[in-house]
């Protein structure tokens, strides 16, 4: 530690103000405060909080919540090469190929998007933003594994740019900026983020009976005039028990890198909660409903997929990761309390609406997401609203 | 049940704003603030849900080809939509002035917030829009009427849902140069990114 504050203090000269490189002052701060709390002490005059925790410590919580889906991840990206290859392979073997897929794509999204963040630090003038922290993060575990490089920088140099930093940057975006970043590129490369894109890698052909379809794809073909139920259609699958509710629930299915594993979203959700990051209410709120909505639509049961048992919903998709790390969001979600139950709620009620029966987008939490994203401040100005009207009924004045 | 999807495709889907840019005008201009956005867009659905299925009765008993016909035989063969705009527009320009009126007794306070911009509803190209899709998809009277309601519905909480992000970012740090309306038109394409999610659905 010693060796790296002597690094910085020696450097500093050239950043502060006068010195040669006074541009790039905020890009120095970031790897400043990055490593270290920043030496300012409290004024006489102002805010007289003191704790240890800033915002880049609170993201970090954040990105270590996220680090068991990433694991997890990469260990799935290939383990869903090898059962599609019909090879063995040991743990370790599947990490690595794992990770030689994964790592690009992190490494391009923090990139791309950093630099997006230091061009704007420069011009602007304000410290280097902390939450793409997290961003940078999200990014690559809503992707899938086969993505071209170019898109994942397109995608979050678009999300960074128009989604975030014209806004002013963190905290002040309206949407969720990963989301913004999946959402213009599932749109606009439809082609790449759908399909049959999940699964293996390099020439090896790929066993009989594969296919790359999703447990979401599998069940909007229940959607329309189909009679089988989904239940079945998940159970029919080219390798046996792919997609049974514990294998849904562990994440040993195909999906984008981070979003297939429950198991670890929960892992995630404690550390979230545990640290007082994530708002617990949001979760349970959305979690509720979905659950409320999936057993309308068992009752009216119009079509196969409505028919689909409602705990299903929880399991299949990116609905996890969806509701831990993006519904979350302390910036685009509401900020009053009850609002978060009412936007936790509508979440879960539109994610299913979207799945059961729109046929063109399988998944139905992202889009539902952005869509309360866009009503949340609404939401929060008749919650306040409500309040100031109550007291002023109570005032006597 | 038809009309339930007619209702949910209008709103979300065909959204006037999000899907077919109609009305942006007064969306872009009166969206500072949430009160006087919600006063300006009931009074778009209460003007939608008159003057769609008023434009409708016109149109089918008046304007079509051989809509005369309850005058006499002499009249099925007279064709007088060459008129349609200017009377549509007639309809509306009165049904405006009906709604100006009321909320001037109602509500003096809205009635000054709104300004200029509740005679220009008149020229609002929701309405006149809402009326032309009714005639070009053929609905019938019950659901014009449902379809003019809801088209005001989803015009309605578009310019709400803008106008409590305005007033969340009035904190915001906005580079300069997009200040005002520039900031507010990169909005209106995120949150119809949002609202992209309803294509395709059918009930």
């Amino acid at each position: 530690m010693k060796f790296i504050k002597q690094i910085f203090d020696k450097q500093k000269p050239y950043f502060e103000k006068g010195g040669k490189l006074e541009k790039l002052f905020y890009i120095f701060e970031a790897g400043e405060t990055f490593f270290f709390v920043p030496p300012l002490t409290t004024k006489s005059k102002g805010v007289q909080v003191r704790d240890a925790i800033d915002l880049k410590r609170l993201m970090m919580t954040v990105v270590i919540a996220l680090l068991p889906c990433l694991v997890f991840g990469m260990w799935n990206v290939g383990n869903m090469h090898y059962l599609a290859t019909g090879e063995a392979a040991d743990f370790i073997t599947k990490l690595l190929l794992g990770a030689k897929v994964v790592l690009p794509i992190v490494v391009v999204a923090y990139a791309a998007g950093l630099g997006v963040e230091f061009v704007f630090s420069i011009i602007r003038r304000h410290p280097v933003n902390e939450g793409f922290l997290v961003t940078g993060m999200l990014i690559p575990l809503i992707l899938p594994p086969t993505v071209p490089l170019w898109q994942v920088a397109l995608g979050t140099i678009f999300a960074v740019f128009l989604g975030k930093e014209v806004f002013g940057g963190t905290g002040m975006n309206i949407l969720n900026v990963a989301l913004t970043c999946r959402a213009f590129l599932y749109f606009a490369y439809p082609a790449e983020l759908s399909g049959d894109v999940w699964t293996y890698f390099g020439d090896t052909a790929p066993i009989e009976g594969h296919s790359g379809a999703t447990a979401l794809a599998l069940a909007a073909e229940g959607i329309g005039e189909a009679t089988t139920p989904v239940i079945e259609n998940l159970s029919n699958t080219w390798s046996a028990g792919l997609f049974s509710f514990n294998s849904l629930f562990m994440g040993t299915v195909p999906g984008s890198i981070g979003e297939t594993s429950v198991l670890m979203c929960i892992i995630g959700a404690a550390i979230l909660i545990l640290t007082g990051v994530g708002s617990w209410k949001i979760m349970f709120s959305v979690v509720a409903g979905t659950l409320f909505m999936g057993v309308i639509c068992n009752v009216v049961g119009l079509n196969e997929y409505m028919l689909l048992p409602p705990h299903y919903h929880l399991v299949i998709g990116g609905f996890a990761f969806g509701v831990v790390f993006m519904a979350t969001d302390p910036v685009t979600s509401s900020q009053t309390e009850k609002g978060k139950w009412i936007y936790g709620f509508l979440i879960g009620v539109i994610t299913v609406i979207i799945r059961v029966f729109n046929p063109v987008y399988p998944e139905g939490i992202m889009m539902a997401i952005l869509l309360m994203n866009v009503f949340a401040p609404l939401i929060d100005f008749y919650v306040v609203q409500a309040n100031k009207n109550r007291r002023l009924k109570r005032a006597t004045i | 049940m038809e009309l339930i999807n007619l209702a949910v495709k209008s709103i979300f889907i065909e959204n006037m704003i999000f899907a077919y840019f109609l009305g942006m005008c007064s969306f872009l201009a009166v969206s500072k603030k949430v009160s006087t956005a919600l006063g300006l867009g009931l009074a778009v659905i209460f003007v939608l849900t008159i003057t769609t299925p008023a434009n409708w009765l016109l149109q089918n008993y008046i304007l079509k080809e051989g809509a005369l016909a309850w005058l006499g035989a002499n009249f099925t063969s007279v064709d007088l939509s060459f008129l349609q705009f200017i009377m549509f527009i007639a309809i509306i320009a009165a049904m405006v002035q009906l709604v100006e009126m009321i909320i001037e007794k109602v509500s003096p306070v809205l009635y000054g917030s709104l300004g200029i911009f509740l005679p220009l509803i008149a020229v609002n190209c929701a309405i006149l829009g809402s009326s032309l899709f009714m005639v070009q998809n053929e609905y019938n009277l019950i659901e014009s009427t449902v379809y003019g309601f809801s088209s005001g519905i989803g015009w309605f909480l578009a310019i709400i849902a803008l106008a409590a992000i305005r007033e969340k970012m009035k904190y915001s740090n906005v580079p300069d140069g997009l200040k005002g309306l520039g900031i507010t038109m990169l909005i209106t394409g995120l949150m119809g990114l949002g609202f992209m999610s309803f294509i395709g659905i059918s009930i």
